[in-house]
């Protein structure tokens, strides 16, 4: 059992503070992704579990056992590593039987280890080669089986897959998600990119400056956001967000626009409360292009300012109150610059938060 | 031009480069098998009439004309000071290029520029102070007292050396090994030291020559057969009125052989770490 616990964990460089007091509960063998922006302390937090990085506040427990002061090699622990950190002077086989080598263990042991992990990831064929001599993809997958020959407790990650290339990054994104369901273990796995973070993830961390910013799984994230940081941030295109003002059981915008409270937030705004209206692309439509069974819509009227044709969807670019604004357009049809279309909004998939805090006004 | 004639150009280019350059020391090999009285000759003698082993042998004490030199003597004090002085200088030194490589301290880049600036001065000038200092306290005509000034010339380019090798190597590397089970120890020998293996050879390479072919300072600091080294055993040559010039080329000769042999035998390093090719990701 290697369960993960975090309890207001600060990291300090001399008088810098780059985490602040995070809080966070891993369950035995979850996969948990810590999202956000580049310089939010997703790595340094990852480099303290891994004892890389000295704890500078707080405690640090893997299967219930503190860890804060224990050495890298003391935790049973893997990590792979952004740039893969393989032994250039070693072959393939090397590189993964080296932790069962300095563990002392049996050349027939690590033999048999080293083939297994092989055979997981597909490396058999060049056991014998230098990393040096591999492709990007081989070296990330030579690094995840170093990873798990030795059978750890716990995985991390710290972005795997951001030196490889689109197609490449998804492959491999299937395969880690693979590993998982083979290899049962607790992971931890840090990344900038939110897509990898929603496929990959049980539950995400999203984290800005230091702090957590929500914690939960895929879904919830995307569909119930804590605030505009995480609005914008999980979801492409992201979230639409406009200013306004509560009057009367609407919103009104500038320039004379008003669309309805949605309804998770009525009775929770009062009037006068100044607000920001959210709402996903995929939730406007052009009217006639709905799907049924939306629940309760708002009709606006847009000019559209372009048209982006992805095939099987449209995106429309428009303008609501001065703000540019993003619909999708289902059963795509040619869209001419200028044209004035009537479109729905989903209210039920609207969204209300503080205008100054960006907080979420659902709880 | 055609490409082979193009090579060929080249080649002939470079090898009239290197004539110029290695005739000087050809000149002391053509001399070291010549008799004195040839080497004196005016006008001069280009080609040599007859070759003779006379100068060794008299250097060995095998022929009828022995040299009161003691060679053996010199030889060894010649090895005892430079191994021991390029062992010192490479574990100090490499243990400096690491911490500069790797870790953060006060006064870091001050301290790297202090250590540079100490290659400027030139060591001939520091050899009065030297002498006195030593004869205080009594490291004049000991091998001790060489072996510790040369360990103190060669630290600084052996730092700076490793520093730019062990910067190379990424600080992942010894992570990764860390969190496989190393000790910070064990990650240093088992992974960082190789990758940074060609440029601690070159450093040694490096400290070893300067060791062996010191001659301004250790003529000051050695006076006997306790402590002087084979340059400086050179002068011995030397009598009030007369230079056996043969003599001197024949030991030049045996000064040169070793500092050679080793040479060919980590060039492998030595080029591998003079470009800097010595890791790969
Ligand atoms: N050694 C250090 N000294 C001082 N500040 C540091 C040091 N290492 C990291 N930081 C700071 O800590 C903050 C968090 O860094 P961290 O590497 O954890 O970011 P990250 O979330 O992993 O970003 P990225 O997505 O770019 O990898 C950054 O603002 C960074 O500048
Ligand atoms: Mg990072």
């Amino acid at each position: 059992m290697a369960e993960v616990t975090l309890r207001k964990i600060v990291k300090s460089y001399g008088a810098l503070e780059v985490v602040h007091g995070i809080d966070l509960d891993i369950a035995h063998n979850e996969f948990v992704v810590l999202v956000g922006p580049s310089g939010c302390g997703k790595s340094t937090t990852l480099r303290m579990i891994a004892g890389l990085e000295e704890v500078s506040g707080g405690e640090i427990a893997i299967g219930g056992r503190v860890v804060n002061t224990l050495p890298p090699r003391a935790r049973n622990i893997s990590m792979v590593f952004q740039n893969y950190a393989l032994y250039p002077h070693m072959t393939v086989r090397e590189n993964l039987g080296f932790s069962l080598k300095i563990a002392g263990r049996p050349p027939a042991e690590i033999d048999k280890a080293t083939d297994e992990a092989a055979a997981i990831l597909g490396l058999a064929d060049y056991m014998d080669r230098t990393p040096g001599e591999l492709s990007g993809g081989q070296r990330q997958r030579v690094a995840m089986g170093r990873a798990i020959v030795r059978h750890p407790d716990v995985f991390l990650f710290d972005e795997p897959l951001s030196n490889l290339d689109a197609k490449l990054r998804t492959q491999m994104r299937v395969e880690i998600k693979k590993l998982h369901q083979k290899v049962k273990t607790t992971i931890v796995y840090v990344t900038h990119d939110q897509v990898e973070a929603m496929t990959l993830a049980d539950r995400i961390v999203i984290m800005k400056d230091g702090h957590i910013v929500q914690t939960g799984t895929p879904l919830e994230v995307f569909e119930r956001p804590a605030n505009t940081f995480v609005a914008t941030f999980i979801g492409s295109p992201p979230m639409n967000l406009v200013d306004g003002v509560v009057a009367g059981g609407a919103v009104r915008f500038a320039g004379d626009v008003s669309l309805p409270v949605p309804p998770a937030f009525r009775g929770r705004v009062q009037e006068g409360q100044r607000v920001t209206y959210g709402f996903r692309a995929d939730n406007l439509m052009p009217a006639g292009h709905a799907m049924t069974g939306i629940g309760e819509t708002a009709e606006i009227d847009l000019t559209i300012a372009l048209a982006e044709p992805l095939g099987a969807e449209t995106i429309l670019l428009s303008e609501l109150a001065g703000v540019e604004i993003q619909g999708k357009m289902y059963n795509p049809r040619p869209v001419a610059a200028g044209e004035r279309l009537s479109c729905l909004l989903a209210l039920d998939h609207a969204h209300l938060f503080d205008a100054e805090t960006g907080a979420s006004l659902r709880t | 031009m055609s490409r082979a004639m193009k090579d060929r150009l080249i080649w002939a280019v470079t090898f009239l480069v290197m004539l110029i350059i290695c005739l000087p020391g050809l000149w002391v090999v053509l001399s070291a098998f010549r008799t004195n009285g040839e080497i004196l000759t005016k006008p001069a003698v280009w080609i040599p009439q007859n070759l003779t082993l006379d100068n060794f042998r008299a250097i060995f004490g095998l022929g009828e004309n022995v040299l009161a030199i003691p060679v053996g003597s010199y030889f060894l004090n010649s090895l005892v000071i430079s191994v021991t002085s390029t062992v010192l200088a490479v574990v100090i030194g490499m243990s400096g290029g690491y911490a500069f490589a790797r870790h953060r301290f006060p006064g870091k880049s001050g301290a790297f520029l202090w250590l540079m600036l100490s290659r400027t001065v030139p060591g001939i000038a520091l050899s009065l102070p030297l002498f006195i200092l030593w004869s205080w306290i009594g490291l004049i005509d000991t091998k001790l007292g060489v072996i510790v000034v040369y360990t103190a010339i060669n630290v600084p380019f052996t730092v700076w050396l490793t520093e730019g090798f062990f910067r190379q190597v990424p600080r992942d590397l010894s992570e990764a090994a860390q969190i496989d089970g190393c000790t910070p120890w064990q990650a240093f020998w088992k992974v960082e030291f190789p990758l940074a293996r060609s440029g601690i050879a070159s450093a040694g390479i490096f400290a070893f020559l300067t060791s062996w072919n010191e001659y301004a300072l250790a003529s000051q600091l050695t006076r006997s057969t306790d402590s002087k080294t084979l340059p400086v055993g050179l002068m011995d040559f030397t009598a009030q009125f007369t230079i056996d010039w043969a003599g001197m080329c024949a030991m030049a000769v045996i000064i040169i052989i070793p500092a050679l042999i080793l040479t060919f035998l980590v060039q492998k390093h030595l080029i591998a770490g003079l470009t800097f090719g010595g890791v790969k990701g």
